[in-house]
């Protein structure tokens, strides 16, 4: 496995402990996931002791140790949004995708995930998709999201 | 050679305890009995599972600060109180939601039959590690093979090696079952869910748990 | 960019940049709060880019992409100085229409004005529409006015002044003084006083030391943090420089959640631009200080915003809180003396080192002085951010300035605090708002989250949702939080299923006050707040459902009953058609009926009915 990204990854960062979590961050964003032999890298480059790093890879939510899809679908069930319905969008959407929250399609395509506040609460229920908010999720919205997303990948013009 | 000493009240004795040791160790020291489970010496302290806690409070009055009795550290004047009436309701709680999680380890039963539980009034679970850390604790202190640490968070928090694959740094010196509360020792009176043993602790009948035949919670198989 | 080396270089400094705004006819600011991006606010400036680009107006008109101006149900919002226009809900297709009429010709688009709901009045400017009206934008307000990735557009407003009064009017000491005269208390929740946190900090023994802005804002619903951070992170900077100072501290971090990528991206760019202008670095600003920041991203986990969590995750830990035996003003960030701080706290500090505490004592309550910024979210008309003075009261700010209820539904409780708080039932709105007095009723300020909830939502459901939440976010260090949340988790949901019983209620009383009492940390010490705020004022829905087994909100699924009205339903066969059980019988054109024993109660049929004819209850 290619590990020079990895190594760039923590040069870029000049090995400081603090911005582990930003390093974890890139190489997360870099490979879909964190990789066993990546973790092992940033371990012994930034003298963390390996068990320190597993509890934190596994610690915090943002962090996978298995590969997670193309697209990341991420649904705020937050106050403000479960108030506005947000957990019905949550069951539409494991109907429709097949997978629960932290889940991944089999064909690698989606992963479902779940988070506590996006911090956008007045345009509830929000939907986080590839890099952009949704507002005002309902039912239909939430649907066309996924088919655009699929008529892109398949190249039809949407 | 003089060793400075402050002096503390707990349970209403004055006593002169040696500066930087914990409320734990000074209660020990003069015999007075503070539960523990995540705890042992020549090990540091954890602080995790709660039922050594005590109620720290200033010199008559005010607000009163509970904290574990493991990690705190004595200070000139400090007043401490083992067995008021908030704290006997938490170990009691705590005790009640440690074998609602764990029944089959030991030493959970024993605490909770100490402090005089009789049923348990949560849906009964078979966890067989309380997450005390012991091992972990053990493993990086002690036997220096830096093999075991937690992972996960809240109800997923387990304890694990690195990738859940053995690493080389360990020799297989077994000592986190030597300390683990869930290894040594399983009860052995439990017979229905939701049923708490105790009997030993009662003293009602020989523990078939014991080999020696002595009603053993602090006999050598038990180094808590 | 120059480098600024002294108080009189920052003045002319100041100076050209305002003859240099004095040349523009026209400034049109358009707010680029996440909200706003949501809403598509990016093509609306870059339309407005294009459009002033074509017509050579680059130097008539200046375009400002602002941060968050706080009322985000109407987003994208286009302001227009300086007639002072202010346009909402602004598209990507308005954009020729207010180049052509309103910058060229001076005329108001109506179409765009805000338009009161009930009075039907049309409000031209800000000043005009009540959302702002009882607002006292003291901290937010500046969103408006600058570009937050333009260091002159905060130099242009006065920024940095604060900042060299500091080093060269004051002492380290005086400067703690003064914030102490202000009141200031920290607004990341737990309200303590900041001038004596910075003065036990100073006093603490050791010569490194450290200060921290927490902007980990993890309460679901509160995102005053992000905005002011997105917004404004020169104010937060100076405010950090400022502390430092007075603290004695030479490095500091701030702490940002990765959920919150432009505020992460906005704040990194403020510090570049800083350290250039010389504001940050050695010998900042000529004082013979030195200081600078660096930027720590959160991982996803709420825990991270409790300060020793925080700091574990900083040093590269997992976040797991320690003891407060210690706290972290004496030993915090590797064991240093460690100065914590809320974003919010940060940016009222320029504030009062300018313009004196003896002004910011005299706004607000006897033991809460300044103002606060608010998320209004939930159930009301007008959600968004709020800045308030300490003092108001909630009825003021759900009713006036948020206009009350959406959809008719009358308004039941307000919640505050996040899932450390309480709710507030509606029979106590005339209370004011104020640390003390929030904590009084059994909630608390928190963070600044402030729900809104109306007759459909149901307060155990409510309860359920934030124990659900806590238990996630849990550690799972103490026994009590993590099997303690655990189990009143277990309780919520079989009374939400219809399965609780009378001992259900005493059994989650006992359970909230022990895991109170004896977790280690924060989180687990406010856990049993929402729990317990709820059995207070609202124990009758909890014994609807216990006892009757029913959910007077309609919310909790299980104990809902689905039916067909005879006399409404046409028989048209379109929810026999939806559901997904089979569990609708009826030939066409004849009432139709539901089976309950089959009904998943997916509320399918109820989504199609043309005629309304599904009953809930």
């Amino acid at each position: 496995m290619d590990l020079k990204s990895v190594d760039k990854i923590v040069d870029k960062y000049e090995e400081k402990k603090t911005a582990l979590i930003s390093i974890l961050h890139e190489i997360q964003d870099r490979y879909h996931h964190l990789p066993e032999e990546a973790l092992r890298k940033v371990a012994s480059r930034l003298q963390i002791d390996l068990n320190d790093l597993y509890g934190v890879a596994t610690f915090y939510k943002s962090f996978s140790l298995t590969p997670k899809g193309e697209h990341a679908i991420t649904l705020c069930l937050g106050t403000a949004c479960h108030v506005r319905g947000g957990p019905k969008i949550l069951r539409e959407m494991t109907k429709l995708l097949g997978i629960q929250p932290g889940g991944t399609t089999k064909d690698s395509k989606f992963s479902l995930n779940v988070v506590n506040c996006l911090g956008v609460c007045a345009i509830g229920p929000v939907m986080f998709v590839d890099g952009k908010f949704y507002g005002e999720m309902n039912l239909v919205k939430a649907k066309r999201i996924i088919e655009k997303i699929n008529k892109k990948r398949s190249g039809v013009k949407s | 050679m003089e060793r400075k000493t402050v002096n503390v009240t707990i349970d209403g004795r004055s006593l002169d305890v040696e500066e930087g040791s914990t409320i734990l160790q000074a209660a020990r020291q003069f015999g007075i009995y503070i539960p523990t489970l995540c705890y042992m010496e020549h090990l540091s302290p954890y602080g995790g599972c709660r039922i050594c806690l005590v109620e720290i409070g200033n010199n008559g009055g005010g607000k009163t600060f509970i904290d574990t009795s493991c990690t705190h550290q004595v200070r000139e004047g400090m007043v401490v109180q083992t067995q008021s009436r908030k704290i006997i309701r938490a170990r009691r709680m705590l005790a009640e939601l440690l074998v609602a999680s764990a029944p089959n380890v030991k030493l959970a039963q024993d605490i909770a039959a100490r402090m005089g539980l009789t049923k348990v009034r949560f849906p009964m679970e078979d966890n067989r590690c309380i997450l005390c850390g012991l091992c972990i604790r053990m493993c990086y202190e002690q036997m220096d093979g830096r093999a075991l640490g937690f992972a996960g968070r809240g109800m997923g928090r387990r304890v694990s090696m690195p990738f859940e694959v053995r690493p080389e740094t360990c020799r297989l010196c077994r000592g986190c079952d030597y300390v683990c509360p869930g290894v040594i020792v399983p009860c052995q009176g439990v017979k229905e869910p939701g049923e708490l043993c105790g009997r030993c602790v009662r003293f009602e009948e020989m523990p078939k748990c014991c080999p020696t035949g002595t009603f053993g919670c602090f006999c050598d198989q038990n180094p808590l | 960019m120059r480098r600024i080396k002294s108080r009189s270089d920052l003045e002319r400094w100041k100076e050209e940049i305002l003859s240099k705004q004095k040349e523009y006819e026209v400034v049109v600011s358009v707010c680029g709060g996440t909200g706003c991006h949501a809403y598509g606010c990016k093509k609306v400036r870059d339309q407005f880019a294009k459009g002033i680009r074509k017509n050579g107006n680059g130097r008539r008109i200046r375009l400002k992409f602002t941060g968050c101006r706080g009322f985000c149900e109407r987003g994208p919002i286009v302001t227009v100085q300086p007639m002072g226009i202010f346009y909402q809900k602004v598209r990507e297709k308005d954009v020729p229409l207010i180049l052509s009429e309103t910058i060229e010709k001076g005329k108001v688009l109506e179409h765009l004005l805000y338009q009161d709901l009930v009075t039907n009045q049309k409000a031209t400017s800000e000043k005009e529409i009540p959302f702002y009206q009882a607002q006292h934008r003291l901290v937010l307000g500046n969103n408006g006015l600058i570009e937050p990735t333009e260091i002159e557009d905060y130099v242009g407003i006065g920024g940095y002044g604060a900042l060299a009064k500091a080093f060269f009017e004051m002492r380290p000491d005086q400067i703690i003084d003064e914030i102490k005269a202000s009141g200031l208390r920290g607004r990341g929740g737990a309200g303590f006083p900041t001038g004596k946190k910075w003065e036990d900090c100073r006093n603490a023994p050791g010569d490194v030391k450290y200060v921290i802005c927490n902007c980990d804002e993890g309460d679901p619903g509160a995102y005053m943090d992000r905005s002011l951070l997105e917004g404004n992170p020169h104010a937060v900077l100076e405010g950090m420089i400022i502390g430092a100072f007075a603290i004695g501290a030479n490095r500091g971090f701030i702490y940002v959640r990765h959920e919150y990528p432009l505020a992460c991206k906005n704040a990194e760019a403020a510090i570049t631009q800083a350290r250039r202008a010389g504001l940050l670095g050695k010998n900042v600003l000529g004082s013979g200080f030195d200081f600078d920041v660096e930027i720590s991203k959160g991982g996803g986990a709420f825990v991270c915003g409790e300060s020793t969590a925080l700091i574990a995750s900083i040093e590269g830990r997992v976040g797991e809180p320690r003891s407060k035996q210690i706290h972290t003003v004496t030993q915090g960030l590797w064991g240093k003396p460690t100065n914590l701080n809320n974003v919010e706290t940060w940016a009222n500090i320029p504030l009062i080192i300018d313009r004196g505490s003896e002004w910011f004592s005299s706004i607000g309550t006897e033991k809460s002085k300044g103002t606060k910024i608010f998320s209004l979210v939930g159930k009301v008309k007008n959600t968004g951010l709020v800045e308030v003075p300490m003092g108001i009261t909630l009825k003021k700010i759900i009713f006036d300035i948020g206009g009350g209820p959406q959809n008719g539904k009358k308004i039941k409780a307000v919640q505050t605090g996040g899932p450390s708080g309480g709710c507030i039932p509606a029979s106590l709105f005339d209370l004011p708002v104020d640390f003390d007095s929030l904590t009084g009723v059994g909630s608390m300020m928190g963070s600044g989250g402030m729900i809104v909830m109306d007759e459909g939502t149901c307060m155990v459901d409510v309860a359920k949702y934030f124990v659900h939440f806590l238990e996630e976010e849990s550690c799972g260090k103490c026994l009590p939080c993590r099997e303690g949340l655990k189990r009143m988790g277990e309780i919520l949901d079989s009374i939400t299923e219809g399965k609780g019983n009378e001992e259900s209620l005493s059994l989650l009383e006992e359970l909230a006050e022990v895991v109170a009492d004896t977790s280690l940390c924060g989180l687990g010490k406010t856990a049993p707040n929402p729990v317990l705020s709820a059995l207070r004022y609202f124990r009758s829905e909890f014994e609807d459902h216990i006892h009757q087994k029913r959910c007077p909100a309609a919310v909790c699924t299980p104990l809902m009953q689905y039916s067909i009205s005879e006399t409404d339903c046409i028989g048209c066969g379109a929810c026999k058609k939806v559901c997904p059980t089979e569990a609708i019988e009826g030939e066409r054109k004849q009432g139709h009926r539901i089976l309950s024993e089959l009904c998943s109660k997916c509320g399918s049929c109820k989504d199609v009915c043309k005629v309304n004819a599904v009953m809930v209850q």
